[in-house]
């Protein structure tokens, strides 16, 4: 069975990865929606941009985010102020499993919109539905498997997030320790072999688990559209 | 009574047209490239005219000289596409209703259960759209667009595409609809009889422009 804090660190990088995911999508969404549907000055600056945590090394963003958000840094003083601090925070490690899973969202959410027929949104229109309703009736529910997908990436990739996370909010036992972080506290401990066995376990149950619910959910939203493709 | 004056030109097409007409049932006659669809998609909202006036019914449309551009979903026009459009993601039954409770209900209210029955939709309620056969697709089509409770109906070749038996079918559903719901239509057709049995009133396109005018039943 697992220690209390080997079932501390599942909980934290559970949490973690859920929040991270539940609190991205809406902006994935919307970013994603603008992203296929919208041209507009500077887009392509915006996508690189988006793109930056996919190819920065990890620690890097980590990094960056405690230079932005540090106790000293440029938003962090301010928003030490407020009386809200993300560095040495497990809320800092939402921050930095969102920003380092963003992308993937997005990649995802915007190909699937990108995949909708308009001509069906313009039947809607014609129908007499406004944007909001033409977007939860048609487009949404057209691209639910690769919102699906964009999710269950992002989860996987919070999940197992470690880079950042380190760099941005170190590794307090109970507080930001993940998953990740205490396997890899195990791997340089002598005699850590037993504990780092079962994490390891873990891991790999969340991410097959992880996979399947994806899959169970792409075929749901296939047999709702009564497509046999 | 609608009243179009609408222009526009892109790279490889000019249109201009303009025509008014107070027949209950118009159609615009022509090969295709004509731009008649061009045209029915600026009275429905869905393509804007670089300039021109558009009014159905005495209710300004789209005005460029006033800055008036109705959204095609405040129009309250019912438009049948010529590739039906069904939302595949919703049964038939989900797809007719898609409009009924839509904010503009700008025509009289006509019944499900009427327009299921007048279109013969009753055993197909239930299925996808997906399964349905091109004539059930088309008559599921009309009926969505008729349950919007629209001011007029916007039919862009309704009958393209179908096999002879199937043809002429939905040509009867939709004389009975004409004579017993008796909406506006307009009519985008390139085929001599669907005219003839469909409109009183004919402008003939060719080339982006009004070519000629003639009553249906001087139409050869």
């Amino acid at each position: 069975m697992l220690s209390a804090a080997e079932i501390s660190a599942l909980a934290i990088s559970l949490k973690v990865a859920v929040l991270c995911v539940a609190i991205a999508l809406p902006f994935a969404l919307a970013l994603g929606l603008a992203l296929s549907r919208l041209r507009f000055p500077g887009k392509s600056v915006l996508e690189a941009l988006l793109n930056l945590p996919l190819v920065l090394p990890p620690v890097v963003t980590g990094y960056a985010l405690l230079l932005l958000l540090g106790r000293n840094g440029a938003l962090g003083a301010w928003l030490a102020g407020l009386g809200v601090q993300f560095a040495f925070h497990w809320s800092g490690a939402v921050l930095a499993a969102a920003v380092m899973s963003f992308p993937l969202l997005v990649i995802s959410i915007r190909a699937g919109f990108d995949g909708v027929d308009r001509r069906l949104e313009a039947a809607a229109e014609s129908l007499g539905a406004g944007p909001w309703r033409r977007f939860l009736s048609i487009t949404l529910p057209l691209s639910l498997r690769s919102v699906a997908a964009g999710c269950v990436l992002a989860f996987a990739r919070a999940f197992g997030e470690f880079g950042a996370t380190i760099s941005f909010v170190g590794s307090i036992p109970g507080e930001t320790r993940t998953l990740s972080i205490a396997i890899w506290e195990l791997l340089n401990q002598p005699g850590g072999e037993a504990g780092l066995g079962r994490l390891v376990w873990v891991a790999l149950a969340v991410g097959v688990a992880a996979s399947l619910g994806a899959a169970l959910l792409g075929r749901r939203a296939q047999a709702r559209s009564g497509e046999d493709d | 009574m609608i009243e179009v004056d609408i222009a526009w030109r892109t790279r490889d097409f000019e249109l201009q047209v303009a025509f008014t007409s107070d027949a209950r049932n118009l159609a615009l006659f022509g090969p295709s490239g004509s731009g008649k669809t061009s045209v029915l998609l600026a009275v429905a909202g869905l393509r804007r005219p670089e300039r021109g006036r558009i009014a159905v019914a005495g209710q300004v449309l789209f005005d460029s000289a006033a800055r008036i551009q109705l959204p095609a979903s405040r129009r309250g026009l019912g438009v049948v596409f010529q590739d039906g459009r069904l939302f595949p993601h919703l049964r038939v039954r989900d797809n007719l209703l898609y409009g009924n409770g839509n904010a503009v209900q700008a025509g009289a209210p006509v019944a499900f259960d009427t327009a299921v029955e007048l279109l013969g939709l009753t055993d197909l309620l239930a299925r996808w759209p997906g399964s349905l056969s091109g004539g059930e697709a088309r008559r599921v089509a009309i009926g969505r667009a008729l349950l919007c409770r629209p001011r007029a109906l916007l039919l862009d070749e309704p009958l393209v595409g179908l096999h002879r038996e199937a043809r002429s079918q939905l040509l009867q559903y939709l004389r009975r609809l004409h004579g017993e719901i008796g909406l506006p239509t307009l009519l985008v057709s390139h085929q001599p009889d669907e005219v003839r049995a469909l409109a009183e009133d004919v402008v003939l396109l060719d080339d982006g422009r009004v070519a000629g005018r003639v009553r249906a039943e001087d139409f050869a």
